[in-house]
């Protein structure tokens, strides 16, 4: 998850050969529905509506099942996210070390509550169970790049890095 | 391996501070790499001591003698004689039964080493994550082909024999799980490495993938050969992407050194290993769920029976362990199960590693031998509360159990803080001081089970959001005292008729919290304050 990808939506046809190019690389088994899904995910930023129904007609899984797998895994996102994504750790560990007044910087430089989109879809802002980097809490992973040891200050400095 | 033989521990407070504490220090490295036991022995610091009254003050290990006052220019001659030629000295041994009483905490556990003993972390910033030729040099590879020299029967029994517990979080005893899928008749059979670390506080195998991914794949393979598997799965947790790398990179080049493949060191046993990556979801660390996602559905669990010894992936027999119990196995069966009953306590032998983390001077991970006691993790490892007093820990991430003050000296292992009601979890130590509301930590805690629960039984999908919704009123001013009873009965549904583990754990901290706080929840009940201030109580 080094860069960002590419947000715009691509045409039907478009989207039809992205995903059969994604789909040639291995089997469709069952087996490979979610590691299809992160492809997905990582090429387009996000699974979308044509995606589920493109992955489904390629693979004969039905619909109705690559939508419930895909809903069911928070790194399989089936809404279209901003170009930041800023996930906030809100497990305990973060919590009391400082994670409280974290969030509430973040909320306030942001204007945006947990799960919403900025109106130019720069940001979104979602919490996270532990990030598993507990020893640098409070942490906030922004674009897959972890920033540990926060404060309400230094979170708006991190914040103002990106573009 | 390299172990420690003694361990020096010099009192480090305010007080010793002023009698010149620092340079004892010193001078024990000085003294020390003049023998040349710097290799031998540790030196760590007491952060806090309490009302001693002459200090500095100077424990070893494993005997436990006390010296005090220790003055720099006594050193050398404490090393020399203590150290290097195992007598005391008793000019300088503490008698008096007032500071030996004061400092018993620490001496009580004489015999043992306090110390670090790496087993699971053996080779963590040693060798070359990246390199198999590194590993190789340093031992790697050899427990596995002395298991090949072995029957598989026999590999069993060592395991057997060790008394080695799972490290996941529930200590199953990992010799029985390896003989129930051995004695299960199948041609194909499945072993499973659970890295879909996900409890709060804990990164344990995170950092053993990322620095020892050798170790898993040979103690794979060894668990393969006993079990008669012939094909292996990693299922890593999304977010560890450097794990991620790292593991397939050993993989790699465990194929191309002919180490994994068919026939392997021409002996005919065959063996693969396949990566899966997990996508966000806290339940697949639970072994069933973990499965259904492997085969690409929702990550929901089974209903056991069958357990995934008899019937697991794909309905065949598979063998699940975690990352931290896997990296002890080359070290068994390369030394062999009498050693590792040496470490630890005889119910739960070994070592554990922990993630020290919260209100402490130091975080970080450590492996140490079962048994050790909370207050030796805080004094001697996290070097002290930070700000405050010490006013509980929260072990095992989320499934662990609030461990108050009052228990900091029960010896953590499996059995002995089961014993106390009280549950080990996965190695998470999250230490709190007393600015830290009981209440809101578990209404926290309760948001973190409300959100993974997978929603497939009711009284997890139903009990957890109830919960939630009771704690978040006590903490804004709005409970009852009817909530305390209506917690104590939704956290023994949960409990009791939950399918998997988050549910039926999901109540322990709740009730943890009315074991041993309940009247700081009373008081935010009855007085409508939070006594640390933290609640927003409107």
């Amino acid at each position: 998850m080094e860069e960002n990808p590419t947000q715009s939506i691509p045409t039907n046809e478009e989207l039809k050969r992205e995903i059969s190019l994604i789909l040639q690389d291995g089997n469709l088994d069952r087996e490979n529905l979610i590691p299809i899904l992160h492809k997905i995910t990582q090429r387009f930023g996000y699974i979308s509506n044509q995606s589920l129904y493109e992955i489904s007609a390629q693979t004969s899984i039905p619909l109705a099942e690559v939508f419930s797998v895909a809903t069911f895994y928070r790194m399989l996102p089936t809404q279209q996210r901003g170009r930041h994504v800023v996930l906030f750790c809100e497990s305990l560990p973060c919590h009391v070390v400082g994670g409280r007044d974290v969030i509430e910087a973040l909320k306030d430089k942001l204007q945006l509550n947990p799960g919403q989109t900025s109106a130019d879809q720069k940001w979104t802002l979602l919490t996270t169970s532990c990030l598993g980097v507990c020893n640098f809490g409070p942490v906030v992973s922004i674009d897959g790049n972890i920033h540990g040891n926060l404060t309400p200050e230094s979170v708006r400095e991190v914040l103002n890095k990106y573009e | 391996m390299k172990t420690v033989r003694s361990m020096v521990l010099v009192s480090h407070d305010q007080k010793s501070k002023a009698s010149a504490s620092q340079e004892v220090i010193n001078a024990f490295h000085t003294a020390m790499k003049g023998l040349d036991l710097t290799d031998e022995v540790a030196v760590a610091t007491i952060p806090e001591i309490g009302n001693v009254r002459s200090l500095p003050l100077v424990v070893i290990f494993p005997e436990a003698t006390v010296y005090a006052p220790v003055k720099p220019e006594d050193v050398p001659h404490l090393v020399e004689e203590h150290l290097y030629k195992g007598r005391e000295v008793p000019s300088l041994k503490v008698t008096d039964s007032d500071t030996l009483r004061k400092i018993s905490w620490l001496t009580q556990r004489k015999g043992t080493l306090p110390a670090e003993n790496k087993i699971a972390l053996r080779n963590v910033g040693i060798v070359d994550p990246e390199s198999i030729d590194d590993y190789l040099a340093y031992e790697g590879g050899q427990a596995f082909a002395l298991a090949l020299e072995m029957t598989p029967e026999l590999v069993v029994e060592i395991i057997k024999q060790s008394g080695l517990r799972g490290r996941g979080g529930a200590g199953f005893p990992a010799g029985i799980k390896w003989d129930s899928v051995r004695r299960t008749a199948g041609k194909k059979k499945y072993v499973i490495c659970n890295a879909d670390e996900s409890e709060p506080g804990t990164f344990k195998d995170r950092v053993i993938m990322e620095g020892d991914p050798f170790t898993i794949i040979e103690a794979m393979l060894i668990a393969g050969y006993a079990v008669g598997a012939d094909e292996g799965y990693i299922y890593i947790r999304g977010e560890y992407q450097l794990a991620l790398d790292r593991v397939q990179n050993a993989i790699h080049q465990a194929r191309e050194y002919g180490i994994l493949g068919k026939n392997i060191f021409g002996t005919g046993f065959n063996f693969d290993i396949h990566i899966h990556a997990g996508a966000g979801a806290y339940i697949c660390g639970e072994e069933t769920a973990l499965l259904e996602s492997i085969e690409g559905g929702r990550g929901e669990p089974r209903v056991k029976p069958p357990y995934p010894t008899t019937s697991g992936l794909w309905g065949k027999p598979t063998l699940i362990n975690n990352v931290e119990t896997f990296a002890n196995i080359p070290s068994i069966v390369l030394n062999g199960a009498a050693w590792f009953k040496s470490f630890g306590m005889p119910s739960s032998p070994g070592t554990k590693v922990y993630t020290i983390l919260g209100n402490v001077n130091q975080t970080g991970l450590i492996e140490v031998p079962m048994g050790i006691t909370l207050r030796e993790v805080i004094s001697i490892y996290g070097k002290g509360i930070k700000g405050g007093q010490f006013k509980f820990a929260q072990t095992g991430g989320s499934s662990g159990s609030i461990i108050p003050a009052s228990l900091q000296d029960t010896p953590m292992d499996f059995d002995s803080y089961q014993k106390v009601g009280v549950a080990l979890g996965s190695g998470a130590l999250l230490i709190c001081n007393d600015s830290n509301c009981i209440v809101d930590s578990v209404r926290v805690l309760s948001r973190f089970f409300q959100e993974e629960c997978c929603g497939k039984c009711v009284p997890c999908r139903v009990g957890t959001e109830q919960v939630f919704k009771i704690l978040t009123n006590i903490s804004e001013g709005r409970g009852t005292m009817e909530d305390i009873a209506h917690l104590e009965w939704l956290c023994k549904g949960m409990e009791d008729f939950s399918n998997c583990g988050l549910g039926q754990t999901a109540g322990t901290p709740i009730k943890n919290m009315l074991d041993h706080f309940r009247a700081e929840l009373e008081a935010h009940i009855k007085l409508g304050v939070c006594p640390t201030g933290v609640c927003p109580m409107e």
